[in-house]
């Protein structure tokens, strides 16, 4: 064993570079267990909940579906189910607003509830190590389980890739404040939790995972500390509180003091990660064949009566859920999915709870200022000591508004997490997150605009090949046909016959010497009407 | 004597390296993207002709021999700035006698009233419109370049452009576009 990996196993924690401190305001919404939430009467559905093609549909306007039944199926594009929350009738399928900060429209199947609440049979399996990992793989798949930490990556993909693995590192650090969804699930329910993740072990064909808890939640880290002497292949570690330590790479560098390289992935380090939320959705698909219809959400904020956790089905309208939780809203108020870090403002209400949707967050203006006018950057220094990145948030800004993509490149804009450290200490009430995201986006177009005018280069080619060839083999044929024409006369000269040919200069001559007739005709008339 | 001897070697060596450096021009070439190559990877690839040659090659090769670089609107100002980095020249705005910069469109042909005469697919320059004759004619619609050549050709006018509809994956986040939700206050 060398020497790194001794340190990981003695259980050192390394440090990231950055990061900052902001207020937890965690108590908001941890106190409380998770609850309930009373069943909707209607439920969106947008097709794509993940990152990734979306799935094919299965059903039709008009069916009748019971809770957990599939309304997608994975199909050609490998896309990833999504699943009836609660039995009923499909009344609409088409576009609908969904859960992105573009408030654009999407396809979206709308279920209007029977309020019976029907679920399919469920098929339970009773030793998951006596199936192969591509059936437990297809298992997952099936149940429609993408990353529930919030980045929404198919987890059967990313735990497809073939690689030799060191560490499964579960994470439950939860450093955005006001979130608290995992915080609870892993107080409430830290046994199915490790159940999911000896089965992620057994799937990634790995020995050892390393569940990974914030300082600030003991009760979580106390209802593990009490199972995990059954578990040798798991361990707990602490991590101190700092944002963003539950950034993928950031976690990573905490645990094993490994370095993911730029546009890497963990695999490139022989580590995977997996989201609490995720191990115990994927513990439910696998031992209890539960698929994905449900999860906790976090609803905080002042603006809201009731804060706290929820069981929400996936599909629930947001107002549905502000409502059920004693939604106070004042003027111009802000609803933000996701935390006050990385979350975005919703463009309206009807936006659907997803897989990706930890929170629900209503703040009162006191609590969260709306954001002020930007002001010149004095090249303070204060976002680039903050980043955790290592990189130079105001050279990024200044690069992102000059459109300099190669100059963006070359700083790594892409390494950026878009955590928003830089942005809350900008004393310049910068939202360089936001010029990030822009410019992130505008490579992103350049990138397939580049892709689309190779294609039609290539297609442009490929017809003027055609063309070419059409035109000479339309050559060829009437040098065919000519040659053709000239042997048929050769022939028939030959044989004493006619010369076809010589029919035609008779009919030319004719023709000429009429016209030739015609012509000192007109002239004659010409003359005698000169001489009247 | 050591006059001529000393000729006589550098003479020798001279031919020696004249050797070795001719042969390793030869054997060592490097392959570099001829001109037009590079023109054409930068132009857009929309082959509408409005720069008045019949595709984006042709044109590729009329700058590489000296015509204007502002001349193609689909590629707009950041094409004409990267053709003059490129060239070494001064960038340029467009020549508007060209045509303007304009959305991103595609054709779409309105099916029903379609009567099939195939002037669309000869007009094509991408091959990106499907048909046979007397068939009702349709638009590949990634692969159109949104050229326009098919509309004027088209008997009964039943080709449209329309622009390029912004979808979440290639929404450009421009927040502004979000009108703000004011929300009563309910007490
Ligand atoms: S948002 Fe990006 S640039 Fe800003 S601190 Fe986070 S990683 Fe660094
Ligand atoms: S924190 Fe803001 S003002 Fe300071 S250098 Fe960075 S961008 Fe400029
Ligand atoms: S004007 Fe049209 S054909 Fe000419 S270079 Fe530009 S895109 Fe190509
Ligand atoms: S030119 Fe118009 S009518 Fe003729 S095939 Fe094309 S779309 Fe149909």
């Amino acid at each position: 064993m060398s020497a790194a990996t001794k340190a990981i196993e003695a259980g050192q924690i390394w440090t990231f570079p950055g990061g900052i401190h902001p207020p937890e305001r965690k108590e908001l919404s941890n106190q409380t267990p998770i609850a309930p939430l009373a069943l909707a009467q209607e439920y969106y559905l947008p097709l794509k909940q993940h990152s990734g093609a979306p799935g094919e549909l299965l059903v039709q306007v008009g069916d009748q579906v019971k809770a957990g039944q599939a309304l997608t199926q994975v199909g050609a594009n490998n896309g990833l189910p999504v699943h009836a929350p609660t039995s009923g009738t499909i009344t609409a399928i088409g576009p609908g607003i969904i859960a992105h900060p573009s408030g654009l429209a999407d396809t979206v199947i709308t279920i209007t509830a029977d309020g019976n609440d029907e679920h399919i049979a469920l098929e339970p399996l009773a030793d998951y190590t006596q199936i192969s990992r591509a059936d437990l793989l297809e298992r997952i798949k099936n149940a429609g389980i993408a990353g529930l930490g919030g980045a929404g990556f198919p987890t059967a993909q990313k735990l497809a890739l073939q690689r030799p693995l060191d560490y499964l590192i579960i994470n439950g650090v939860e450093c955005e404040p006001y979130i608290s969804a995992d915080d609870r699930l892993m107080r409430e329910h830290a046994q199915t939790i490790i159940d999911g993740t000896e089965i992620l072990l057994h799937i990634a064909g790995c020995e050892k995972a390393l569940i990974a808890i914030e300082a600030n939640k003991p009760e979580a880290i106390a209802a593990f500390e009490a199972l995990l002497d059954k578990h040798p292949q798991l361990a707990l570690r602490v991590v101190p509180v700092k944002y963003p330590s539950g950034g993928e790479k950031q976690l990573i560098q905490l645990l094993t003091g490994r370095q993911v390289p730029s546009r890497g992935l963990p695999i490139d380090v022989g580590l995977v990660m997996q989201n609490v939320g995720t191990a115990f959705a994927v513990a439910q698909a696998v031992l209890q064949g539960k698929p994905l219809i449900e999860r906790v959400v976090t609803v905080t904020g002042e603006n809201v009566e009731k804060p706290g956790n929820y069981w929400v089905r996936l599909g629930t309208p947001v107002a549905y859920l502000l409502e059920q939780c004693g939604f106070k809203p004042e003027p111009d108020q802000r609803v933000i999915m996701g935390g006050p870090m990385m979350g975005f403002t919703l463009a309206e209400l009807a936006v659907p709870v997803v897989k990706i949707t930890n929170c629900i967050l209503v703040p009162s203006s006191q609590e969260l200022a709306p954001a002020q006018d930007e002001m010149a950057c004095i090249r303070c220094g204060a976002c680039a000591d903050v980043c955790p990145a290592q990189l130079l948030p105001q050279q990024l800004q200044w690069l992102a508004k000059a459109k300099d993509y190669d100059g963006l490149d070359q700083q790594n804009l892409f390494d950026c997490i878009e955590c928003g450290a830089c942005a809350y200490v900008c004393p310049s009430e910068i939202p360089l997150v936001h010029y990030y995201r822009k410019a992130k986006a505008e490579i992103r177009n350049i990138a397939r605009e580049k892709a689309k005018a190779e294609v039609a280069r290539e297609r442009f080619e490929a017809r003027q090949e055609r063309l070419e060839r059409e035109k000479q083999e339309r050559l060829e044929r009437h040098r065919k046909a000519a040659e053709a024409r000239k042997k048929a006369q050769a022939e028939a000269v030959a044989q004493g016959g006619d010369n076809p040919q010589d029919a035609v200069q008779a009919a030319i001559a004719r023709a000429k010497a009429r016209k030739a007739a015609q012509a000192a005709a007109a002239q004659q008339e010409n003359k005698e009407g000169d001489d009247a | 004597m050591t006059v001529l001897t000393a000729l006589i070697v550098f003479g020798v060596l001279a031919l020696i390296f004249g050797l070795i450096l001719g042969f390793a021009a030869v054997r060592f070439r490097v392959e570099s993207d001829p001109i037009v190559d590079q023109i054409d990877a930068i132009l857009p690839q929309t082959q509408c002709g409005q720069c008045g040659y019949p595709g984006c090659r042709p044109y590729a090769e009329a700058i590489a021999n000296g015509d204007e670089i502002n001349k193609c609107p689909p590629g707009g100002q950041s094409t004409i700035n990267a053709l003059a980095d490129l060239m070494g020249v001064e960038a340029k705005p467009l020549d508007s006698a060209h045509g303007e910069e304009d959305v991103k469109k595609v054709a779409v042909i309105r099916e029903d009233e379609c009567i099939g005469c195939t002037k669309c697919i000869q007009a094509c320059p991408v091959d990106a419109i499907l048909g046979a004759a007397k068939q009702m004619h349709t638009v590949i619609a990634h692969e159109c370049t949104g050229c326009d050549l098919c509309v004027e050709p088209c008997p009964v006018d039943c080709i449209d452009m329309v622009p390029v509809p912004v979808r979440p994956d290639n929404w450009q986040w421009d927040l502004q576009q979000i009108p703000v939700r004011v929300v009563e206050s309910s007490n």
